[in-house]
């Protein structure tokens, strides 16, 4: 019964309408344009440009492949073309967030760890300095005194 | 008689084998006291010669001067890292220094200077990790409702999982061994709040922990780390690391000892 109202449901499935497309397509451009200006000024780096400039990619090459896109929207059972472009988007952001979690964990973990050895180290400096410093004076109160003495 | 004799012969020339870490921050008007406080009871001989050392967890105010002209040494970090850190950055000042032992008590007073013996009596009868705990005394101090169920499920967990009995694992009041300071230089550390997966942590690596009663006071002013919705957060964290801690990989990094290394 469900099997069957499924696949009534898949026969019914539209390609995009032609605004649909043309929208998807002109915002997926602009945003890789925008990424790729941005890596230009050297506001984001090449590393984490990819992502971005892969799933406009994927944007564009669905919205013009039609076919491939209503096979996809088939497979996860979306209502329509485009809440399966919407869906992807979704899953991109999570995946990105989630991305950008782990980077900040490690980020914060190395940071830590370069301020305690900076503090450590400047612990040890003062100490050294101030060694170095008694050993000048106890070296110029000796060479005065033999100067007395000669 | 061989310990008395040791403790005549302190003296600042020869260099001592234990260093006491006082984690601070934002102390200024305690920390002084309690460093005075210590080199008193060192210079009346009831504690052999230590030495000191203040880590300020980047205090906006005079905590490092302060602790410093009490004649502490002082390792100050640049910006706040959290209490674990703290004792991190002691730990590893410890290390790179090379005593041979650590002891640690807070900076707000809590922590009787007098009580330090006791953790070295502790780690002299072979105990790797010397804890201070003030509910072994007959006259425990009063808590609050939300502390008092934290020290218990705490506790509970910490007694089940070590063997033996811990009625306060959230002490900061401890004595560590070589073999102790040895593993927590680790860069593994956790960085806000270190206490039961600390211990549960030793008791896995094969340490012995070892709990010493002690008298502790009211904190004499500022602000207690464990206060408001952080409580809440304390209570996920730890449950968080204790669940995780059979099944999780030793350290972040690929160097273990990433501060304390020497190089």
């Amino acid at each position: 019964m469900i099997a069957k109202l499924y696949c009534a449901h898949l026969q019914d499935l539209d390609p995009m309408h032609d605004r649909q497309q043309i929208v998807a397509i002109t915002g997926a451009i602009v945003i890789m344009l925008i990424v790729l200006e941005l890596v230009r000024r050297r506001k984001l780096r090449e590393e984490y440009s990819w992502v971005w400039v892969a799933t406009s990619a994927a944007i564009v090459a669905l919205a013009l492949n039609q076919s491939l896109l209503l096979t996809l929207t088939k497979w996860i059972g979306a209502a329509s073309s485009a809440s399966t472009l919407f869906f992807g988007a979704i899953i991109f952001l999570i995946g990105l967030t989630v991305q950008f979690s782990i980077r900040l964990s490690r980020l914060t973990h190395r940071q830590r760890t370069l301020a305690q050895r900076l503090a450590l180290l400047e612990e040890e400096l003062s100490a050294v300095r101030k060694q170095l410093r008694d050993q000048h004076k106890s070296m110029a109160g000796r060479k005065s005194s033999s100067d007395e003495v000669a | 008689m061989a310990l008395n004799a040791h403790k005549l012969r302190a003296s600042p020339t020869v260099p001592a084998s234990t260093v006491l870490v006082i984690p601070a921050y934002c102390e200024s008007g305690r920390v002084g006291d309690v460093v005075r406080a210590v080199r008193r009871q060192i210079v009346c001989g009831r504690l052999p010669a230590i030495d000191i050392l203040v880590v300020d967890d980047g205090s906006p105010d005079g905590t490092a001067i302060e602790a410093k002209a009490a004649g502490a040494s002082v390792v100050r970090h640049p910006f706040n890292l959290g209490y674990g850190s703290a004792l991190h950055s002691g730990y590893c000042a410890a290390k790179r220094s090379g005593y041979q032992r650590v002891l640690q008590m807070d900076a707000d007073g809590q922590h009787d200077p007098a009580m330090l013996g006791r953790l070295i009596e502790a780690l002299d009868q072979g105990a790797d990790i010397a804890l201070g705990s003030r509910y072994l005394a007959s006259d425990a101090p009063e808590s609050s409702l939300s502390r008092r169920i934290g020290t218990r499920l705490f506790s509970w967990i910490a007694s089940r999982w070590i063997g033996t009995r811990i009625t306060d694992p959230t002490s900061g009041f401890q004595g560590l061994s070589a073999r102790a300071l040895a593993s927590v230089v680790n860069d593994g550390f956790p960085e806000d709040y270190p206490d039961t997966d600390v211990l549960v942590q030793h008791h896995r690596g094969g340490l012995v922990v070892r709990e010493v009663s002690v008298i502790m006071h009211e904190r004499i002013g500022g602000l207690s780390m464990h206060r408001g919705a952080r409580i809440a957060y304390y209570g996920y964290k730890m449950m968080l690391t204790l669940l995780m801690m059979p099944i999780r990989r030793a350290t972040p990094l690929r160097t273990p000892d990433s501060v304390a290394r020497v190089s």
